[in-house]
């Protein structure tokens, strides 16, 4: 049974959900993500090779690209991570701010449901989506990178994925709360990608990098290899404290703002 | 009778702008009640604060007995609202909606699907149930919108100006389902059709610049405003003639609001005995051929033009409510 703080909670989820197979969304993501995962390994594998081939027929010799496991590693850390951010982004952007836009965050909020619930079928949605995502693309990488690589512990490459998964939690938060402040997508997706950069241009600094969820990937890419990352508690606690503190923003705003009918 | 909502002193202000200015209003239970005014007098305001879409700068207001600003979920339960352009999720089917909307509501299994078949039957959308929404007309979409609405058997049902984006036959439509509704729910509807609001609504409020002008059963309104209308209809093609007439109504000192529409002009008389003695006379006087001379009771329009559409109009304090 749902209490008044989560009313409706089911109802709202059980929407989400439908809506993003029957709008292609989850689909979409599914494609893009088992792409980004299936070219990581090869590209590590094959890019070597292409590289000698053309250097070849010009008369360059090209000495010591040997394919190793940490280049698949990276690639998938760089490739998933790295693109990872913008659908992360295109996911979040219009979550809130499509349906104040169209009105239909109007429709369900005069219903006797709570707007935490409104929210928080929203997130699970897309973590979902984007958990979804962050599995195809894994299931692939490691599969292909066994085939090419050898045997690699299946443990440490989930853990990997989960800090990635982690980091890019923490930029789809930051255009959550983006379009719960805007009516615009555009605006929203526009916030969301500033967040970003903001982040990216601090994690230049060394000092500063394991505050900032980019600082995850160098970890992850550590824990895949078996070594010991640097800062990986630093970064977690940095990033999950920038996720759940951008949510509770977002809930306050959102608790907050007054809502109209489609925009005419 | 109870009151399904009760405003006390209900006010909103946008920056220096204020929508709404100390409304007080009682609307009773059980009654179809029509919110009247100009585009810009408040109505759509007080709709969102009734339904918890806004919240009120001042005074507080209930609805079957729930603070709008406490309500709540147990509020929401017992109301519903339709939009005056209502927008669904577009690449849902008519049902799923209902059912998405009755899931919201609690309800679930057998209930579910029978409020679902009752209230596609009741809005005449059993055939289109199986349709996703946005390939829905806008008047299906209307039709939706109130089936929705009545999904949960609300309490009070808002609706903001339901029929005006329809056209003849989808209004008509539309506001005979409301009209069914009466004794059922209360029904409280914003529009500034006139027309709509004589045909099925017993109670009105007319806002104007976000106050509250009147508020009175129509029948009251008709009384307490009742000021003796003319209404003559001339022969046809006879456009210099009444040309004429309507310059020489418009002169005479016991005659306001004059109208015309077509070959008919209309005319309130301030002093009854002297606009009898002088109307045949003026007809006379602008030599058109009279095809109808008659007294009729003031409509709705002529009340709501007299409040609210004419500038020079005065309106004593002590007449409103």
């Amino acid at each position: 049974m749902e209490t008044q703080v989560l009313a409706g909670f089911g109802a709202l989820l059980g929407k989400e959900l439908r809506e993003a197979w029957r709008t292609g969304r989850l689909p979409v993501t599914l494609v893009i993500f088992f792409i980004l995962g299936a070219l990581s390994p090869l590209a590590a594998y094959y890019t070597p090779e292409l590289l000698k081939n053309a250097a070849g027929s010009s008369g360059i010799q090209v000495i010591g690209l040997t394919p190793t496991l940490k280049d698949a590693i990276g690639q998938y850390v760089k490739n998933v991570g790295g693109n990872g951010f913008l659908i992360a982004i295109l996911l979040a952007m219009g979550s809130i701010a499509r349906e104040k836009e169209r009105g239909t965050a109007a429709f369900t909020l005069t219903k006797p449901v709570s707007r935490l619930a409104f929210l928080a079928a929203k997130l699970v949605g897309l973590l979902v989506t984007l958990g979804l995502g962050m599995l195809c693309a894994t299931a692939v990488a490691y599969a292909y990178t066994v085939y090419f690589f050898g045997v690699t512990p299946a443990g440490r490459f989930a853990v990997m994925a989960l800090l990635v998964w982690l980091a890019l939690v923490a930029f789809m938060a930051l255009t959550f709360l983006a379009s719960a402040l805007t009516r615009s997508t555009v605006v929203a997706a526009s916030l969301g990608f500033a967040a970003w950069l903001a982040l990216a241009l601090l994690s230049i600094w060394p000092q500063m990098a394991p505050n900032t969820p980019n600082g995850l990937f160098d970890a992850a890419q550590a824990v895949a290899l078996s070594q010991t990352p640097t800062h990986l508690g630093q970064s977690v606690i940095v990033t999950s404290a920038l996720i759940v503190a951008t949510l509770i923003v977002t809930q306050v705003v959102f608790a907050r703002q007054e809502l109209t009918g489609s925009a005419t | 009778m109870p009151n399904a909502i009760h405003c006390a002193g209900l006010t909103k202000r946008y920056g220096a702008v204020t929508a709404l200015d100390d409304l007080r209003l009682d609307v009773p239970a059980g009654a179809v009640f029509g919110l009247l005014g100009p585009n810009g007098a408040g109505k759509t305001t007080l709709l969102r604060l009734l339904t918890g879409l806004a919240h009120p700068t001042a005074g507080d207001a209930t609805v079957v007995g729930y603070d709008i600003a406490t309500g709540g979920v147990g509020l929401r339960q017992r109301i519903s609202v339709l939009e005056q352009q209502p927008n669904y999720y577009g690449w849902m089917r008519g049902r799923e909606l209902l059912e998405f909307t009755g899931r919201l509501f609690g309800l679930r299994g057998a209930e579910l699907r029978k409020r679902v078949d009752e209230t596609l039957a009741t809005t005449g959308l059993t055939e289109a149930a199986q349709r996703t929404i946005g390939g829905y007309s806008g008047g299906m979409r209307q039709r939706l919108g109130l089936a929705q609405a009545l999904i949960n058997r609300p309490q009070v049902l808002f609706l903001d100006e339901p029929a005006s984006s329809l056209d003849p036959a989808g209004r008509h439509d539309i506001l005979r389902r409301i009209a069914e509704l009466r004794g059922q729910a209360t029904v409280f509807m914003s529009t500034h059709i006139l027309a709509d609001v004589e045909r099925i609504c017993d109670h009105v409020a007319i806002l104007n610049h976000g106050k509250l002008v009147v508020a009175a059963t129509v029948a009251e309104l008709q009384e307490r405003y009742a000021r003796p209308t003319y209404e003559i209809e001339l022969e046809p093609r006879q456009d210099e003639g009444a040309d004429a007439l309507e310059a020489l109504l418009r002169a005479a000192p016991w005659a306001e609001g004059v109208t015309r529409a077509g070959d008919t002009l209309r005319v309130g008389a301030r002093d009854i005995r002297a606009a009898s003695y002088a109307l045949a006379p003026l007809c006379a006087q602008a030599g058109v051929a009279v095809a109808r001379l008659e007294r009729g009771r003031p409509s709705l329009e002529d009340i709501f033009l007299r409040l609210v559409g004419e500038p020079t109009a005065q309106v004593d304090p002590e007449e409103v409510a």
